[in-house]
């Protein structure tokens, strides 16, 4: 059978349905845009189109006039690490990064492997490097050795021998299985991540060094320090929230685990 | 009869061996987390597990049911073979090579991102490229459905298309236009940066992208389990169903109100303006009117056959249904999970509850209950009521079948509900491991061990399950009654072409895509300082 058919959009149905929906859209809409917005007793949105450029989610400033955060009487780091940070790097720079790398055999070792209590740096992450440098350079990261070593040192000098370092071949990263606690699971109910969760051996982020078989006294200070707040160069304080929860023996116990390839 | 037995059996098959495997995994799951065993030292292990699980009981399971099933319906109801069958197992090989495309860099580690890809976290690109295989066989099943019932329409024309043809057509090209989110997500955010080409990633527009796909897709799972709800159960049991346009309508309105819903997924998100928040809220609450309609034409569909038993009485005819018929006792407990899942899933839907629950275990446990209980017992169901057709052999397990489905119900309750519980409690979700040392730790600790033995029962049943199917491969011979789908207590002799075709509701459901996401798309496109850097997985350790 064939029946006549009115336009679609005079049949009842149709009809029917478009209005229906319509209302439903048109009635959420004056109260999820106009209604409930207005309710809130916001000085910022007032108004109808305030109220709805709000709902809509367009971003606007709460505190564009407000006053600006104070100026803080210590150096911060200024260092972003992305993962573009050293991705541009110029030709030859690992070979100018290895004559540039002369200067620092004498404590970090020929080949990136130190055999005092100097950090080791052959195959550290470039990006981990790079922070470090900038950080002693502008004061972020204080040390009476270091400080003096790169201040005449170009930003392309510090990518250069980041960039060295990191192509030296590393230790690896070793298995958790038998890690202590605190480097494997960390402390969830204390915000204590796990060590291996930034540092290696599960995952790795960028910014965050390779820890394994570096000298039990460097990882230790450097630990203390954070935990005491006299390192500060961790840009979103996660080493001193974590380093400040830490036992003295979860503390012992990373520096044994991370310290022991020595 | 069904002319291609042997693609209908590939896909379940199929599905059914990686549901087999990964339901191995969320038992493995649910143990390590819990009490009963120490710490996972290596939590990678876990989150590499979550996002097999995910993927496969998300994206490739109901998948490759829904197109199994949608290509058996296609032949049972329009009796005629499947135009386009070689194009349906290009579809079915392209699912194949996704998966393992997908999975063996999941297993190696690379791709620990979980199922619902977390941007800004990116992992290796063979996983994202292995989805969007999946994604581009089941579009061409899509496409299939759709010439299958229009060539039909053309060969007939006047006559309704049947019932169970027209529902799988709308899951179809709800599939469809919903897969769009996540492709784009994956396509032009996501698979970019995982092949080296850029560096950042717009995270609040992928997360905008894969809410267009996430809650649709639910949907899109519960399509087969409605379809048998109206087409299988009323006539297996000896009834007739209630009404033929009432399921219709319900069809059509999950097409229309599935997709302008998902950003109740982002209630979290401050990328999102309050108002279109409020919006997606709205239209959430209006899913529950397919679904209400449904279960009032299926309860008056069964009643219809207890009364034809002789069920007399406001009550007493419940007494009189067949309950040792595995598809009543399969619908009966779909519906009470149905219930108990969805006033759970209020909560979720509602602006201001969600912030009590938000990212909890009350989320897993939400959609444990609604997907794995109420729509994978009907998959079940519906394979048992398949079986005899696809093999020539009959179904003699009715025992073990009924004990495989009590077990199923009973194992996704005990799982549920304490999960749900462990949620209000505040446990988080997608931990590898939980500190149950805290103030409320024993309580936690006695809900996460009451789940895991849930999901022990699970194992047992999902075993019961693959042993009832292969017992049938063995089975004797039969001769088998060509199938039949449920009669309409009035049959529908025509119907209004809006109920007859999927036109007007295909626009409507694109329509209200673009009133509800549009303007939130647009503008997170535009906000360039919402890109972030990727954060890598997966790379050294």
């Amino acid at each position: 059978m064939t029946h006549l058919r009115k336009p679609w959009w005079r049949d009842r149905i149709v009809g029917g349905s478009l209005a229906t929906l319509a209302m439903l859209l048109l009635l959420s809409g004056v109260v999820g845009f106009v209604w409930l917005p207005s309710a809130q007793n916001d000085a910022r949105f007032k108004g109808i189109l305030d109220a709805i450029c709000g709902a809509a989610g367009i971003p606007r400033g709460w505190l564009a006039d407000a006053v600006p955060p104070l100026p803080t009487p210590r150096h911060v780091s200024t260092v972003v690490l992305t993962p573009d940070t050293l991705s541009h790097d110029a030709p030859g720079s690992i070979g100018r990064g290895g004559t540039l790398a002369l200067k620092c055999t004498m404590c970090h070792g020929l080949r990136g492997v130190s055999t005092s209590e100097t950090p080791s740096l052959a195959g550290q992450q470039s990006a981990s490097i790079y922070k470090q440098l900038r950080d002693y350079q502008t004061g972020a990261r204080s040390s009476a050795v270091m400080e003096p070593l790169v201040k005449d040192l170009s930003d392309q000098d510090l990518k250069d021998l980041a960039m060295f370092y990191g192509s030296l071949p590393r230790e690896p990263a070793r298995d958790l299985g038998n890690a202590p606690d605190i480097v494997a699971f960390g402390s969830p109910t204390r915000n204590i991540a796990a060590c291996g969760s930034c540092h290696g051996g599960m995952t790795s982020k960028l910014g965050a060094p390779w820890l394994d078989a570096q000298p039990r006294a460097y990882l230790r200070t450097q630990l203390l320090a954070f935990s005491h707040g006299t390192r500060r160069n961790d840009t979103s304080a996660q080493m001193r929230n974590v380093a400040a929860n830490m036992t003295p023996q979860e503390i012992e116990q990373a520096v044994e685990y991370y310290g022991s390839g020595r | 009869m069904i002319f291609n037995k042997r693609l209908v059996l590939a896909h379940f098959w199929l599905a059914f061996i990686a549901f087999g495997a990964a339901i191995l995994l969320g038992e493995w799951q649910m143990f390590i987390r819990s009490p009963l065993h120490g710490w996972l030292r290596n939590a990678d292990l876990y989150y590499r597990s979550v996002t097999a699980h995910g993927t496969v009981m998300g994206y490739v399971f109901p998948t490759l049911v829904a197109m199994g099933f949608g290509y058996a319906v296609s032949e049972l109801s329009l009796g005629r073979s499947l135009i386009g069958p070689r194009w349906a197992w290009a579809g079915f090989i392209l699912i194949v090579i996704g998966s393992v495309v997908a999975s063996v860099p999941i297993a190696m580690g690379l791709d620990s991102v979980l199922y619902t890809f977390y941007p800004p976290m990116i992992g290796h690109a063979s996983y994202y490229l292995g989805v969007v295989l999946v994604v581009v066989g089941s579009w061409i099943w899509v496409a299939l459905m759709g010439v299958n019932m229009y060539a039909w329409k053309k060969a007939n024309p006047g006559k309704p298309v049947p019932l169970p043809m027209f529902a799988t057509v709308a899951g179809a090209f709800l599939w469809g236009w919903t897969a769009v989110g996540a492709a784009a997500e994956l396509l032009f955010q996501i698979l970019p940066v995982a092949l080296g080409f850029s560096s950042t990633i717009n995270a609040g527009l992928a997360r905008v992208l894969f809410s267009w796909t996430l809650h649709a897709i639910v949907y899109f799972w519960l399509m087969p389990a409605y379809i048998a709800f109206y087409t299988i159960v009323p006539r297996a049991i000896g009834g007739r169903l209630y009404s033929d346009t009432m399921g219709r309508v319900a069809f059509v309105l999950f097409l229309v109100f599935s997709m302008p819903i998902g950003i109740h997924h982002l209630f979290a998100d401050p990328q999102v303006g309050s108002g279109f928040k409020f919006l997606h809220s709205v239209f959430t609450a209006m899913v529950s009117v397919p679904t209400l309609l449904t279960v009032f034409t299926i309860c008056a569909s069964v009643e219809i056959a207890s009364r034809l038993r002789g069920g007399k009485g406001a009550f007493g005819w419940v007494k009189a249904l067949p309950w040792g018929n595995p598809q009543m006792l399969a619908l009966a407990l779909s519906f009470v999970m149905l219930g108990f899942g969805g006033a759970g899933g209020l909560i979720n839907m509602s602006y201001q509850l969600n912030s009590t629950i938000h990212n909890t275990q009350w989320v897993t446990a939400h959609f444990h209950l609604i997907f794995a209980g109420a729509i994978v017992i009907m998959y079940f169901a519906i394979a048992y009521d398949l079986w005899p057709q696809l093999t020539g052999r009959a179904m003699t397990d009715l025992r073990l079948i009924r004990t495989q489905l009590w077990l199923w119900f009973i194992g996704m309750i005990v799982l549920t509900f304490p999960w749900h519980y462990a949620g209000l409690l505040g446990v988080p979700r997608r931990m590898a491991y939980y500190d149950y040392s805290g103030p409320n730790g024993h309580t936690e600790a006695i809900t996460v061990i009451m789940s895991v033995v849930g999901g022990a029962i699970l194992v047992i049943s999902a075993a019961l399950f693959i042993t009832v199917l292969v017992r049938n491969h063995r089975g004797r011979t039969a001769d088998v009654a060509p199938y039949t789908f449920s009669r309409a207590i009035h049959e529908p002799k025509s119907v209004h072409w809006a109920l007859n075709g999927l036109g007007l509701w295909v626009g409507l459901m694109i329509a209200l895509t673009v009133t509800n996401y549009a303007f939130p798309i647009w503008q997170l496109i535009k906000l360039h300082e919402a890109q972030v850097p990727a954060v890598y997985v997966g790379g050294d350790r």
